[in-house]
């Protein structure tokens, strides 16, 4: 008979393999699922895997795709070891988008270098206002945070569709429900030649090295974690948790906000209804892919923009539903919380009693 | 604004027919709940009963077939957090988290092929005399089968958890689940029990979405009812004829906004000079949700009363 | 008499340990059978598998002449075993009828139930409202939840665990008055303690443990309790020599410190007004559950209080943080060590972060010093005796003996001016008890001011200077700790300390 004992102490080994194991379990899985579909699974598991890592064309989307989620997911990441649970990261990053291109709009005709950082930091402030209004309420009225941030998330599709329909709509637009296109200086700038590689890819790297200082190598990390994995030691030992609520959702929203303005200024270029495609519940995975940890969370969103340009060839090419890559994606968190176990958990044989 | 175009009996038997989703998503997420356990895919269970139902309705040419299918659908994808909560002790949260995105990819994926048909009609019931009571009969005996069984089902949990011991049972292991161990009963197995109640719960909502309220399949239709009842729940204070109270409310404001978005109340607004746009109606059912959740909040120590003690621990045998 | 319960060479190994190794002794029908050991001697694990909350890897139960192997606690109260937890199996939220019920398989209808609670717990004085809320009732009424719940399946075997730890004096009184009463019904009882004056008192015979074996079975009215301890312990403690006591200068001052009780069962507190001074040990006893928690909170930072209420060295304090309470001197060390004290999944050397921080000089502008932390870890750890494979081990890892030497010393080591401690030697070995109290003795004398909080009057009496007691929240007048008996303490237990203070100034007047 096999139990479960709890590990002493961390195994760092175990704590890398499980990600890769989780990785390889749904492509057997996803394989399967695949062959019910009735498509051949290798090719299909070729296609999403490897195909566009073969690629330049396809190696560059792959970086334009990581960067929001690996953005959205380092900020996720703090709260998620803090114990706050911000899901409605995809509003952030409307809500962003949306902010940071109101400055761009509102200076259409103007240009100047100045309004690209001006730009940024409003969508930044835009994420993070929105993730106030959970944070204010979790704080002040103890109301629930994974159901106030994920109404509003709904709230912000909206309110970015009537936006879109409304006051930022491009009044030369033939009357569609999207704004102007931006003009260059609003536009982020193009890091490789012949692609759409721009220099929010440097910023998430930036903010990995950041994030990972600011966990392992600062107090605030230490918080963080201690809030996270035991509240009460957290209260004995002085951490404010109100004010450490805060500061994650904040964070969180920033970097969501920072993500959407990347978005609509770098691959986009005007503010589109469609601007919300899931980056922010997609990152919710990327984080636990990641373990939650900086470097982890750059590797996971690789993964995860891998699968995404492999889908969409996958889609084209051998006519796997769109709805598959999703259904990958759950399947690969799954696998991976089960998998966790074996990080906190060892399995030990033990003797069936003698009665 | 045409205001006469709203008929208040119209807008009832609307409210009733639409909290009805919501009602049995929220029902089930109770009954898990007082069993200790947090269960955040409600939205992905109440999707995937949702095309569990209209597939299986459209196949087989029978609603009640769908509404079987539905729960079973609902139920299926519940054991899935089940196991992996229960016996893998997943964080529920993180756990219900993935439940919701996997089942919304699912469900798109079975889905596929029954976009653009429609499922067998699903009437309501004639009552003899009840029906054709003035007023009286349209606002309460016409309505379908599974919106009375719905109503039902909130006075047989009722009776369960307040009348018999397995309910007993029940509220004693997601109050303390060391304690309800040590006295030798079995807490995953009645967890898992009630996990199952709740998915078949979401999915028979969510067959009611597709079957009865839409009627028909559309990606992603359940557009946050299962999170809604998440909130309705804790609105409740986990007890279950509140339930049935957060449901209307949540199906009234739902049906008001539509008749208002209807009646021509924007450009009323907009000859006023008032420009609004309906995306601001239709925001109100998640706005309300929110103030609700403030409000019910607020109040600590009541909002704490009702809570199962253990609500979202994981339960781990010792020794 | 005949034998009901006979246990024949039961073997127990858990991950690491021997729990049980070979144990056998026998239960004689209407007899009150003690199962005495220190913390850790295996009594636990015993007591469990009889319960069928555990198996036996090897050996055989019999029960009445026969084969006995419970499948579970279901199994065991068929067969007539009941038991009586020490950290209690009720249910807070739910009435006394419902938890009763919860632990009967064959329950009547409710009102019947109600009506036979109330017949049975009068019966055996020990009186029940069917209706109340658990979490309402105080501890000493939550055991006799517990013992009415047994009584009403009319057991042959009632097995009580550590059942005075939580009781003052006269209520230990009454549940002995009704295990007597059960006894002559013929109702055998196993009663597991380490208090040996009070086995000495109760039980016919004692089965004595040590380290998981069997190691003496004697008749307890024919021993003494230093014989007791001798066999229980293994080896004779030494007695910490008794200490000067010249008070110095007022270190802390509490004055009205009154505290809302936090949640639906917690304990508010009134009016606490104290002054502790330089090299003083202060003891408070008092049943658990009467506000120590609490208490220890309002004074760790962890709730905050209105300034004037705490002062330490004249300044007003209590509405400041933990943080800036322990730059001021002030450090406390909570009764529940893993989760409150420690962090269970972190290191030993981010739980010497945890509250080492700004005293010892751990951080930088905010950000960790690594090298400074990993030696105030191994500091603690070598001054203390932690036994430890290294600084990274997980604080869950260690024993509870350990991981309390650990949270003392990470305190000690960090020279406050003012310490105070919540049980510090609650579920410790009798060695590494003694090296704890060893520890607050020498902060004393070094000119500290120490408040121990403990349920355990003998080490109150062994360590403290100076005594009061906590009961409903409220604290009694402090008084010299020489020279007060049992009785008088069991009245300030109960929270009469109006009338004990009157004859207490009397008698010294």
């Amino acid at each position: 008979m096999l139990r479960l004992e709890p590990r002493t102490s961390a195994s760092p080994l175990v704590e890398a393999i499980t990600p890769v194991g989780a990785v390889i379990a749904t492509m057997v899985a996803g394989g399967c699922l695949f062959a019910l579909l009735g498509k051949n699974p290798f090719e299909a598991i070729h296609m999403i895997f490897v195909a566009p890592l073969l690629d330049p064309y396809s190696r560059s989307e792959m970086l334009i795709k990581a960067t929001p989620l690996v953005l959205i997911a380092l900020g996720l990441s703090f709260g998620f070891r803090a114990g706050v649970w911000n899901i409605g990261a995809e509003g952030q990053y409307v809500m962003g988008g949306l902010a940071g291109s109101a400055v761009a709009l509102a200076f259409w005709n103007v240009e100047g270098a100045w309004l690209l950082p001006l730009m940024v930091l409003a969508g930044m402030a835009g994420g993070c206002l929105w993730a106030m209004i959970p944070a204010v309420l979790k704080v002040r009225f103890n109301a629930n945070e994974i159901l106030v941030s994920l109404m509003l998330v709904y709230v912000a599709g909206l309110f970015l569709s009537a936006m879109v329909s409304g006051p930022l709509k491009d009044p030369q637009g033939f009357n569609f429900p999207q704004s102007r296109l931006f003009h260059d200086s609003a536009r982020l700038p193009v890091l490789l030649e012949g692609s759409r590689v721009h220099v929010g890819v440097l910023v998430a790297l930036a903010a990995v090295v950041l994030a990972q200082v600011l966990l392992h190598r600062h107090m605030f990390g230490f918080n963080v974690r201690l809030l996270g994995q035991a509240p009460r030691a957290a209260a004995f030992s002085g951490v404010n948790a109100n004010r450490l609520t805060v500061i994650c959702l904040a964070l969180s929203g920033s970097l969501a906000g920072l993500a959407g303005i990347f978005e609509v200024a770098g691959p986009i270029g005007q503010l589109q209804p469609s601007l919300p495609v899931g980056y922010g519940f997609t990152a919710i995975i990327v984080a636990f892919l990641g373990r939650l940890s900086p470097i982890g969370i750059l590797l996971a969103g690789l993964v995860m923009a891998l699968t995404y340009i492999g889908g969409e060839t996958a889609q084209f090419a051998l006519g796997i539903p769109k709805a598959a890559i999703s259904v990958f994606q759950g399947m690969l968190l799954f696998f991976l919380l089960a998998a966790d176990l074996l990080t906190r958990y060892r399995i030990a044989r033990i003797r069936r009693g003698v009665v | 604004m045409d205001l006469s175009a709203i008929d208040p009996i119209t807008l009832f038997v609307g409210l009733v027919s639409a909290a009805t989703p919501l009602l049995f998503a929220a029902i089930g997420e109770l009954v898990v709940e007082k069993s200790g356990v947090l269960n955040l895919g409600v939205e992905g269970m109440m999707i995937i009963g949702a095309v569990c139902g209209f597939a299986a309705a459209t196949t087989a040419g029978s609603s009640a077939v769908g509404f079987v299918a539905g729960a079973a659908g609902g139920a299926a994808l519940a054991l899935l957090f089940g196991v992996m909560t229960q016996y893998f002790l997943t964080n529920q949260v993180a756990t219900g988290l993935a439940l919701t995105l996997f089942g919304l990819g699912l469900a798109a994926l079975i889905g596929q092929p029954f976009t653009g048909i429609k499922p067998p009609p699903f009437h309501g019931l004639d009552i003899p005399v009840l029906s054709d009571l003035p007023v009286l009969g349209r606002m309460f005996f016409r309505y379908d089968i599974v919106l009375y069984l719905g109503v039902g089902l909130i006075a047989l949990v009722w009776v369960f958890l307040n009348r018999t011991r397995t309910g007993l049972i029940l509220r004693a292991v997601g109050e303390n689940h060391d304690a309800a161990h040590s006295l030798g009963y079995p807490v995953v197995k009645i967890r898992l029990a009630a996990i199952a109640f709740g998915g078949a719960c979401a999915g028979v909502g969510g067959s009611y979405l597709s079957l009865v309220r839409v009627p028909q399949w559309t990606e992603g239709m359940t557009a946050g009812t299962g999170w809604i009842a998440l909130a309705i729940v804790v609105f409740a204070a986990w007890k279950p004829w509140r339930i049935l109270l957060g449901a209307w409310l949540f199906g009234g404001v739902t049906i008001l906004q539509l008749n208002l978005q209807a009646s021509g109340f924007l450009s009323w607004l907009q000859s006023l000079g008032i420009p609004m746009q309906a995306q601001y109606l239709s925001m109100t059912p998640y706005l309300v949700t929110i103030l609700v959740l403030v409000v019910i909040s607020a109040d600590r120590t009541r909002a704490a009363l009702n809570a199962p003690g253990c609500l979202g621990r994981s339960f781990t045998q010792s020794g | 008499m005949s034998v009901l319960l006979d246990l024949d060479g039961i073997t127990k190994t858990y991950p690491g340990v021997k729990a049980n190794d070979d144990v056998s002794f026998s239960i004689e029908i209407g007899e009150i059978h003690a199962l005495l050991g220190e913390n850790g001697a295996g009594k636990s694990t015993l007591v469990k598998m009889i319960y069928g909350l555990a198996r036996p890897d090897a050996g055989a139960m019999h029960l009445g002449g026969v084969a006995y192997a419970p499948h579970g606690p279901v199994a065991a109260r068929a067969a007539g075993v009941a038991m009586v937890f020490q950290h209690f199996s009720l249910f807070e939220a739910l009435t006394v009828a419902e938890n009763i019920e919860l632990g009967m398989e064959n329950a009547p209808p409710r009102r019947e139930l109600a009506q036979r609670i109330r017949e049975v717990s009068a019966e055996y004085g020990l009186p029940l409202e069917p209706d109340r809320l658990i979490g309402d009732l105080s501890v000493g009424i939550r055991q006799r939840v517990e013992i009415v719940r047994c009584l009403l399946q009319s057991p042959r075997l009632l097995i009580m665990d550590e059942p005075t730890s939580v009781l003052t004096p006269q209520e230990v009184e009454q549940l002995f008055a009704t295990l007597t009463k059960l006894r002559a019904e013929g109702v055998s009882i196993l009663y597991i303690s380490h208090k040996l004056d009070e086995i000495r008192q109760l039980c016919d015979r004692a089965t004595i443990l040590r380290g998981g074996k069997v190691v003496a079975t004697c008749i307890p009215a024919q021993e003494t309790a230093r014989s007791m301890a001798g066999m229980m312990i293994g080896q004779e403690l030494a007695q910490p020599s008794v200490r000067d006591f010249s008070p110095g200068e007022v270190l802390l001052e509490l004055e009205g410190l009154s505290l809302p009780a936090a949640g639906q069962f917690g304990v508010a507190l009134h009016g606490i007004g104290f002054r502790l001074r330089a090299g003083e040990i202060l003891g408070i006893g008092g049943v658990a559950g009467n506000g120590q928690d609490e208490f220890l909170l309002a004074l760790s930072g962890e709730r905050r209080v209105e300034p004037r209420m705490i002062r330490l060295a004249g300044r007003p304090i209590g509405g400041r943080g933990p943080e800036v309470r322990r730059g001021a001197g002030l450090l406390t060390a909570p009764e529940e060590r893993l989760g409150h004290a420690a962090a269970p999944a972190m290191t030993l050397a981010e739980n010497a972060l945890l509250t080492g921080r700004r005293r010892a000089g751990l951080t930088q502008g905010g950000f960790l010093r690594s090298g400074a932390i990993g030696a105030f870890a191994r500091r603690i750890i070598a001054d203390f005796d932690v036994r430890t494979p290294g600084i990274e081990t997980l604080a869950r890892a260690l024993s509870g003996g350990n991981l309390q030497k650990f949270v003392i010393g990470r305190e000690v080591l960090q020279a406050p001016s003012v310490l105070v401690v919540n049980q510090p030697t609650w579920g410790v070995d009798a060695h590494a008890a003694a090296q704890i109290r060893g520890a607050l003795q020498a902060l004393a004398d070094g000119g500290a001011g120490v408040i121990v909080i403990s349920q355990d009057l003998d080490e109150l009496m062994e360590i403290s200077d100076t005594f009061a007691v906590l009961a409903n929240g409220r604290m009694s007048p402090v008084r010299p700790a020489t020279g007060l008996d049992i009785e008088t303490i069991g009245r300030m237990m109960g929270g009469a300390f109006g009338a004990a203070d009157a004859e207490f100034s009397h008698a010294s007047a």
